[in-house]
């Protein structure tokens, strides 16, 4: 008979004679497994339906198959080439091998306009060498050389080697306004064409600026709902929930018919005899239009995070510091505000995070200079397949830059603290 | 809040001019929405209030909008694919994210804070670059132009409304009442659906309607992604109001309107529905 002694020391066993933390363990193994299987299926989705797609664009946009997959050994060849002199023999006999390929699987046309698009005429070029190329033989390099003057160029080749890599920094280059030079060197582009950059700064100032008259105007409509009795709050929290469940195109029609040129505003404007006829405002198709819309559109995702934070903030406190002398603002700037900065980091992230991917309003009522870079995105998706490649290269910049907001947005605030309505 | 009888002038100045500021942000919020309902029946072409419509001339006034809107049958196509698609993906997508909410808050969610943030990264990333995405991805798998493609992507950006709803709701679930259930002899599924569901529909049915009205409003994803037998009413307004901007747009706007009014308090009975089943009182 074992002793009291013996007995606390022999490890608890489950009712099957298992020990007890091996029973616990399995057990937990299989509540964790069943937790998973109910995530699995919506994990599985999103996985396969939004990430594999945005890593695929991420992967388009630095791809760069073309020349390996039209003129292959031509690319093999060039890998050693060292660059100070026209490429030795070895060299043009893979391009020979290539262009008699390419002539049979009429793939050659693609190769010259892939090569065109980074040097201009080198198609033509190309497609004459490649229609006599069969009939020469061995050594190929004099006879490419005889045939035009453009094979003994130096800067040809060194595009070639360069665009044969499989990976490429080009579209972001373009992204932010820069290009390869005729040295293969990493310049500006030529002033006309730089467009993003600024279209980039732009869209980040005006979305703080939007940022910043939501927080001014958000403040003082949160404050007032959060202490009123609780009938008259609920009255306005709809007129604050009702622009925030009305649709994005519904909103923005509205802000045409009010602001336009022969709109309401005007009209009343004229009718008051503040302008007069010929000096209606232009507050639509430029920044203002964009600015005041989206203002207005994002303002309720500012409200929200900001009352619900107000609302549990007692008014004693107020009443606390100013009965102990301070004056009121004193009382609000140190003790009420600070009370209020998570519901403000929430609706500021919230709203920058909204407003910085913004398309359709700046589409609609933002002009020339009212567009921010989604705009840009978004004409690029419809044009050929460097634009595309141009488009998913400044959609990843957008996207590092959204996810870098929310990562910070995460360690302040946390993104289960999200409430809507 | 009224001015307590102590407060200085000069308290009772800013007391007045904040109720006045407070004022004119709500009409800055509300005004744009309630203007197009009277426009929308202007009997002349014009985004703006004819004399005849100041004063209240019924000459001034006219359903040709509304008879354009609803007797044009592209109008009519397009609404009968918005309600389509956001009726299908809504559907599909509260199914997914009501189901994964329940493993998220077990005890045992291996991961959490990962999956949770990956789930949710749909309503992080902005729609353009999803549109980005999708649009190369469905036309290599040959899904543009389809209502399944749209749907697929319409369950996306739905799915991660529904998780945070049913989450919130889970949240404030009081445990005890499984007990309480099971200790007055009912067996799981018994309580299953007598007591959880029954607590947690509220969570299910507003994330459900964010995410119906997620999709019924979507315009980016469906311009690229849609077809001309797909086009959703958005598509056909967004370029509507790029083109000529006609008044039909407006009575569309203001059935729209309608809609989320009805909306907000189909949400309101639900809230005070919701607080009384769990014996708060209703505020």
């Amino acid at each position: 008979m074992a002793t009291r002694e013996q007995r606390s020391k022999a490890p608890l066993v489950a009712a099957d004679g298992t020990p007890l933390k091996e029973a616990l363990r399995r057990s937990q193994a299989v509540e964790r497994r069943r937790a998973f299987a109910l995530v699995a299926p919506l994990l599985v989705f999103i996985l396969l339906v939004f990430a594999i797609p945005i890593v695929a664009m991420i992967w388009r946009s630095v791809y760069n198959p073309e020349i390996r997959e039209y003129l292959p050994q031509t690319a093999a060849a060039l890998s050693s080439w060292d660059g100070e002199d026209v490429p030795p023999e070895a060299v043009f006999q893979a391009m020979a091998a290539d262009m008699i390929v390419g002539v049979e699987n009429r793939t050659i046309g693609r190769a010259a306009a892939r090569i065109n698009r980074e040097i201009p005429g080198a198609r033509s070029t190309m497609m004459r060498t490649a229609r006599n190329v069969d009939a020469w033989s061995a050594p190929y390099r004099e006879k490419f050389l005889e045939a035009d003057e453009d094979w003994a160029s130096l800067e040809f080749w060194h595009i070639l080697q360069r665009e044969s890599r499989l990976i490429t920094p080009t579209y972001y280059l373009l992204a932010v306004d820069y290009e390869y030079n005729a040295q293969g060197e990493i310049a500006p582009r030529p002033e006309v064409y730089q467009v993003y950059q600024s279209l980039f700064f732009r869209t980040a100032w005006m979305s703080i600026l939007i940022t910043g008259i939501c927080v001014l105007l958000a403040y003082p409509i949160s404050y007032m709902v959060a202490t009123q009795p609780v009938r008259i709050a609920n009255l306005l929290l709809i007129l604050v929930l009702l622009p925030f469940w009305t649709s994005l195109l519904v909103r923005t029609s509205a802000w045409i018919v009010l602001l336009q040129q022969q709109g309401v505003i005007n009209e009343l404007l004229v009718w008051a005899g503040v302008i007069d006829t010929d000096g209606r405002l232009r507050m639509i198709y430029n920044r203002i239009g964009t600015v005041v819309a989206m203002t207005h559109i994002l303002l309720p995702f500012m409200v929200l995070p900001l009352y619900s934070v107000m609302k549990t903030i007692p008014p004693s406190y107020l009443r606390a510091a100013k009965s102990l002398g301070a004056h009121p603002f004193r009382a609000w700037w140190s003790v009420y505000f600070p009370l209020t900065v998570p519901g403000l980091a929430a609706g500021c992230i919230l709203v920058f995070i909204l407003a910085i991917g913004y398309y359709i309003t700046p589409a609609l009522v933002g002009g020339d200079s009212g567009i921010f870079i989604s705009n840009l995105i978004a004409d690029n998706m419809q044009g050929s397949s460097a634009q595309l490649k141009l488009a998913a290269a400044l959609a990843t910049i957008l996207l590092v830059a959204v996810l870098l907001v929310y990562w910070l947005f995460n360690r302040l605030v946390g993104v289960d603290k999200l409430k809507f309505g | 809040m009224a001015v307590p009888t102590y407060a200085t002038t000069s308290e009772r100045i800013w007391y007045y001019a904040f109720r006045v500021i407070c004022g004119l942000i709500f009409f800055f919020l509300i005004a744009p929405i309630i203007v197009i309902i009277p426009l929308a029946f202007n009997a002349q072409p014009y985004f703006t209030f004819t004399r005849e419509m100041l004063s209240l001339d019924p000459d001034g006034y006219s359903l040709r909008w509304y008879r354009d809107l609803l007797g044009s049958s592209e109008w009519l196509n397009s609404i009968a694919n918005s309600f389509i698609i956001a009726i299908a993906s809504t559907i599909v997508a509260t199914a997914l994210g009501t189901v994964a909410a329940l493993g998220l808050n077990r005890r045992n969610m291996p991961a959490r804070a990962l999956i949770t943030a990956i789930l949710i990264s749909p309503m992080i990333v902005p729609l353009i670059i999803t549109a980005a995405a999708l649009f190369s991805f469905f036309a290599r798998i040959g899904l543009s132009n389809t209502y399944l493609g749209i749907i697929l992507s319409h369950v996306v950006l739905g799915t991660p409304f529904v998780v945070l709803t049913v989450t919130a709701s889970l949240a404030g679930f009081d445990q005890t009442l499984i007990r309480a259930s099971q200790s007055l002899g009912a067996n799981q599924t018994r309580t299953f659906f007598r007591v959880i569901l029954p607590l947690l529909l509220p969570g299910v049915i507003s994330g459900a309607l964010f995410a119906f009205v997620t999709s019924l409003d979507e315009v980016v994803i469906v311009n690229f992604m849609a077809g001309p037998a797909q086009t959703p009413m958005t598509v056909r307004m967004f370029s509507g109001l790029r083109e000529e901007i006609s008044p039909t747009i407006l009575a569309l706007a203001s059935l729209l309107v309608a809609l989320s009014i009805l909306l907000l308090a189909t949400l309101e009975m639900i809230r005070r529905r919701n607080e009384r089943m769990r014996g708060l009182s209703p505020g």
